[in-house]
Order: structure tokens, then sequence, then C-alpha cells
């Protein structure tokens, strides 16, 4: 179906995008004739995805939009982000106003099963933790006996950091605060002893104090928040292209390849690195996109470790080190399938 | 031998009651009770103002631009002017700038033209920019056409979204508003209900609900594929929810003017359109100036609350700036910098709503 664009005045000044898409269309489809891919992405979460000084979006979710584009397109820039709030990012991929969901989402059984989505995989391994003031010199979360934690309201890291003190009988006083920057100004102004939140998130405040090196982000984590891209539920060539999209970012730095380096890549007798690149077998074909996707994604925004390493990493203010997310042969959880 | 009576010249009134001491005593330290609340408040205001300048411009850093330089402490004025292309314009992309541009300094001239008396054709000007301004707005912002590539209303943000935001609410939900209370006047029983349910309806809600509905519940609805712009949805709950309130404050006036009016009126052998429109409108709405420039300027602050439904408003643009890594803790700035922005349009709003009062006055004020 052909998305016709009708422009009305209603008060002042109206858009009505009408884009007649009946619901049996197959999102492949829909997505090539509108000639963009529709991506939800976080407002604002530096190194996931976050604005710069022009407007223009980068981070690690947002590479994964663009690595979405290049398979699809052959060019990272035909993306659309719509910055979407914790509250109505669901509710926008079920009405069809995205077609895939890049935003920091944590998997849960709940949302799997019951929201009518499918969790693509899993793009960063995030965890609950402790930012701690480096002259406590406290080394691991069960030292944290009697401290006072700063923590932001009304979020599970509530809920998170209260089970962890029960199960390790600990005692602890909560100091809560409304926002992350306020979190962040009571941890500045010695309010409290330690700092709790996600650790992706942990990482970025740290880097706001006026002398990082002074605040250590502890090694405990205490809750699962595997974060991952989604989309609906009831169309598997769409599930199957944002899958592989992700695995072939995964294969791409098990195989070496780097966004340096694919020039020579392409020319490799490894046969893995040939499938991998479209110079051998039909594979991008079996998902309604071009062979050589694995290629065009590694020139677009290179392997899942570039994009890592570039948007959290050793490349970025925020300097996360790989951990979980590490590949399986470097002793992470980061592991993708075999493409044969 | 007439002798002309020539007074002496006054004596200076006594020493002690001019001059800079005598102000300071009988305002200031007029008995023990006033001088200790003169110190204390004294003491307040100097405990929150030298901080205050000491952090903002002694140690602040107005020029470069390298992050690391804001590290000591001092307030971080250049993060300001190192993002005010993406508070001004957002997502707006980088060649179509001028657009804005024009848009902008032409609602500018309009608003010039008819703030300075004396303007020459200033009759045409206010019907002209109500039809040319959201033509123009269209034309130009949304573009597609004379060659101007089309410009999506998701990409409209910062200050600019704020300002359309703002501009379109108040120029649609006054003459709803006027036609509402009207209504709810009316002797027709269908209209006046009709009427008072609109306006009770969208009275009882708060605005963030209505904007949660706009954003999350009604795609729900339409049919799978059907989409309308964020933007517009937004702009639509706006407008109903302010165009209640405006009702409220027009009728406020309505009910102000004597029912002699509206007689003499019919004495007249003026129709009911023509009573309202000659006789008591003009009366009823000069009545309520400040009503009407409280509801907009209410209006214009209420924009921001588009934040919660992932539009980037001038303060979503600034809370998505802050949290950059690059830069450290910035939010105190940032928010000032907001806080700074809105003052200036509503203060603005307030000195223009005070002339129009005092040129429209006929003499019944009082005082």
């Amino acid at each position: 179906m052909k998305a016709s664009h009708l422009v009305v005045g209603f008060g002042a000044l109206a858009t009505v995008a009408m884009a007649a898409a009946p619901a049996s269309a197959a999102t492949l489809d829909t997505v090539k004739s509108r000639g963009q891919l529709v991506c939800g992405v976080n407002n604002s979460l530096p190194g996931f995805s976050a604005p710069d000084e022009k407007g223009q979006w980068s981070g690690l979710d947002v590479d994964y939009c663009k690595a979405m584009a290049a398979a699809i397109f052959g060019d990272p820039s035909k993306v659309k982000y719509v910055p979407l709030t914790a509250k109505e990012r669901l509710t926008a991929l079920q009405t069809g106003e995205i077609d895939v969901l890049a935003r920091n989402t944590t998997w849960t059984m709940s949302r799997d099963a019951s929201l009518g989505l499918n969790f693509v995989g899993v793009n960063y391994y995030d965890g609950q933790g402790f930012l701690v003031k480096k002259s406590l010199g406290v080394k691991a979360g069960k030292e944290l006996n009697g401290a006072s934690v700063c923590v932001q309201s009304g979020t599970t890291t509530e809920l998170n950091l209260a089970d962890y003190f029960r199960t390790h009988k600990m005692t602890y006083q909560s100091v809560v605060f409304d926002t992350s920057d306020q979190t962040l100004q009571g941890f500045e102004s010695d309010r409290c002893d330690v700092l709790t939140s996600d650790q992706s998130q942990l990482y970025g405040l740290r880097s706001k104090l006026p002398d990082p090196s002074k605040a250590v982000v502890l090694p405990d984590v205490i809750s699962k928040e595997p974060l991952g891209p989604v989309v609906r539920q009831g169309d598997e060539q769409w599930f199957d292209i944002a899958r592989w999209t992700l695995f072939a970012m995964l294969n791409l730095e098990e195989a070496g390849v780097t966004s340096k380096n694919l020039g020579e890549m392409l020319k490799t007798t490894n046969p893995d690195v040939k499938r991998l690149l479209g110079t051998d077998g039909e594979f991008g074909k079996q998902l309604g996109i071009t062979n050589d996707f694995g290629a065009q994604i590694a020139k677009a925004v290179g392997n899942y470790g570039e994009s890592f390493e570039r948007n959290v990493g050793e490349g970025s203010p925020l300097k996360i080190a790989r951990g979980l997310n590490a590949l399986w042969t470097n002793g992470g959880l980061m592991y993708g399938p075999p493409i044969r | 031998m007439a002798e002309t009576f020539v007074p002496l010249p006054s004596l200076p009134p006594p020493s002690g009651s001019v001059g800079v001491g005598a102000w300071l005593r009988t305002r200031l330290f007029n008995g023990p009770v006033n001088s200790i609340l003169t110190l204390v408040c004294l003491w307040l205001v100097a405990s929150v103002l030298i901080p205050l300048f000491d952090w903002g411009v002694i140690r602040g850093h107005f020029v470069g631009s390298d992050p690391q330089a804001c590290r000591d402490g001092g307030a971080c004025w250049l993060f300001i002017g190192a993002r005010l292309r993406f508070f001004i314009y957002g997502f707006y992309p980088d060649g179509e700038l001028w657009r804005v541009n024009v848009v902008l300094f032409t609602a500018v001239a309009v608003i010039v033209a008819l703030a300075i008396p004396g303007t020459p054709g200033k009759r045409w000007i206010v019907p002209g920019a109500i039809v040319g301004m959201p033509i123009l707005t269209i034309v130009f912002m949304h573009g597609g056409v004379f060659g101007m590539p089309v410009v999506a209303t998701d990409q409209w943000s910062g200050l600019t979204l704020t300002l359309v935001l703002s501009i379109v609410g108040i120029v649609a939900a006054l003459p709803m508003g006027i036609v509402l209370a009207l209504g709810r006047r009316s002797k027709m029983t269908v209209i006046r209900l009709l009427c008072t349910m609109f306006i009770e309806v969208w009275r009882g809600v708060p605005l963030i609900s209505v904007l949660f509905m706009a954003s999350v519940m009604l795609p729900l609805f339409l049919p799978e594929g059907l989409q309308f712009s964020k933007v517009l949805r937004a702009m639509i709950g706006i407008v109903l929810f302010e165009s209640a309130y405006m009702a409220e404050v027009v009728r406020g006036g309505l009910q102000a003017i004597p029912r002699g009016q509206t007689e003499a009126a019919a004495a007249l052998g003026l129709g009911y359109w023509r009573t309202m429109a000659l006789v008591v409108m003009p009366q009823a709405l000069k009545l309520v100036i400040p009503g009407i420039v409280n509801t907009f300027i209410a209006l214009f602050k209420d924009t921001t609350l588009v934040l919660i439904i992932g539009l980037f408003d001038v303060l979503a643009t600034i809370h998505a700036t802050i949290v950059d890594p690059d830069w450290p803790n910035i939010a105190t700035e940032g928010y000032l910098f907001a806080a700074a922005v809105f003052w200036v349009f509503c203060f603005g709003m307030s000195r223009y709503s005070q002339a129009l009062e005092r040129k429209l006055h006929t003499g019944h004020k009082r005082n």
C-alpha cells in the first residue's frame, strides 16, 4: 500500500499522515514502500539514544536502528526516530506508530507473553548496581551494611534495593529523590554514601561528578535487566529480520569484521565470513532482504563491539566495561547463532 | 505706608527627617521589632544572593567551548551557548532553518506593528495575521511546495514547537471560548446544555490526562495504520482544553454587562448577533483582558506538558541535553535558562496586556 500524505488546515495548521496499510500487510513491505524505518528510541539516555547539538541521534540503540535500515535499504540514514517516554513506548509499537522499538526495554515474561510483542534478543545486559565514594573503602555490595542510599522514587530500583538488603540481612537508610539529576546532586552533596541505579546509568552519572575518579561503581549487580529491541507479534519475517540484524552485529565482531577492514574481508576465503557478508549463499534472500546485509551493517555501523566502544565503552565519556556484554568467547553473554 | 507682607523663606526641614539616615530610620529601623526584622531580612537576602552571584557570575564560565573548563564548580553558561541551536530549533534540519526564521520573524514583526500606536492599516493587520500566519506557518515550516522539502511535524521541536503550540492555542482558543460562552448563556436549551457539558468536561480533567489520552489511548481506537501526527494530536488537545477555560473567562465578562445594554441595543433594532458583536462583546472582552491574558500565560506554560508524550518542546530539549555525559552536572544552569525563557515571554504578554488596557480604558476604571 502506498502511503499518502494529505495536508489539511485545522484551526491554524495540521498534518495528517494517513498511511493506508491494512493490518495484514507485511511490515517489511510497508517499510520498503515508505522508504523509511520508523524506530522508537529513548528521548535522552546518553550512550543509548540521545540527540546531539544538531539534533542528530546517536547511541547503542540508535546504532541498532541504523543497522536495520542498512540491512533493508543499504542506507543507515533511512530511519525516522520517534522519541518515546517509558509509558507510551509499548503502545506506540502495538498501534503501528513505530516498526521496531529500540529503547532500553527490559525483557520480562509478562511483556513478552501478554502484550502481543516479541523481544528480538538482548543488545545490552544491564543490572542494578551501586556507585560509592572511593573514600569509603567499600569493595563489594555486602560491605554496605548501615549505609545511606540515594535512590530515585517510584522505580523498580527502590524495590530491588529493599530486596537486596533484606536478603543479606543488612540495614540501610534510603534518601529518595524524584529525578536522576537530583539523585546525583544528593550524592554530590554527601546526603548519602551510595547511589543506586541501573549500571548503564551509574557510569553516566559518575562522569558528571566534579571529580569522577573519586567515585567507583561496585562490581555487584543485584538485578537482571536484559535490554533488547522489540517488534510486534504476528509478523515472523519482520521478527527474523530484526533478530538477524542483531545476530549479524555479534557475528561480525566474532569474525573480526569491522567497518575499517570490510574491504579486505570481502575478499576472504573463510566460508563463515563469506556467508556472513553475503559473498556466498543466499541467506539474506530468505529474509526478504539483500544477501549482503551483513556487509551493509558492517559498513554502516560496524560490528557490535565497535558500536559498544563508540557509544558506551572506552571511546565515550561513559567508559563502561564490556563485562556481561562481551562476546561469549571473552567470557560474556553475547552469542550469535551461526549463519549456515 | 503700605507694608507688603513678605514671608520669611521657609526653614529647611529638621535635619533628622531628611536624607539617607532619616529614610533608614523611619522605614527600616523604626522600633526594635522592625530593626530586628530588617536585619534578619538583610541577612537572608545576602546569604542567598552572594553565593548565587559568586556561582553565577564571578566563578561562572561564559566563553569557550571546552566542557572540562566547567569542572571547578562555577556556573557553566557556555553549555547554553553550545546547545542554543538545539534549544531553539530542535530536530529541524540544518539547511532549512531559514524557514523557521522567516515564520518567527514575521510573527515578531506583526506583534511589533500592533504594539506601536499609529501603525498604518492596523485594522487589516489583525484579520490578515489570523488568516495569513497559519498559512505561512504551514507553507514554510511544513514545506512540500515551492521546492521546499517536507519537514514532518515530528521534527518541529525546541522553542519553535513551544511557540507554534502556544500561538495556535491562543489564536484558536479565544474564538472557540467566545462561542462557548455565548452558547452557555443561550436561551436555547440544547445549545446551552451542550456548551455547559463541553466546558465542564474539559475543565474537569487535567491537561496531562488529555495529552495522555491523545497520545496513548487515541491510537488504540483508530484503525491500524491510520495515524495523526503527534503534534497535531497535542495541539487539538490543548485547544479544546484551553477553550473551556477561555469560555468561563469570557462568560465572566458577559455577566458584568448590565442588562440595559442589551435592551438598548434591542430598542435600536439590532438583532442577536449584532447586539453581541457591536454592543456586548467589545465591552465584555475589554473587562476581562486580565483574565484572558492570564489564561494565555497559563497556556504558554502548560505547553511544557507535551514533554510527557515525547514531544520536544524547549524544556524537553533542555531536559534531554543536561544528561549529556560530556558535561559536568549542568542541570541548574539548564533549568535557570528555561525559567528565563519562559519569564521573558510571559512578562512580555503581561506588559502588552497592560498597554492594551490603558489604551482601551474609557473612564470607568477606578484607581
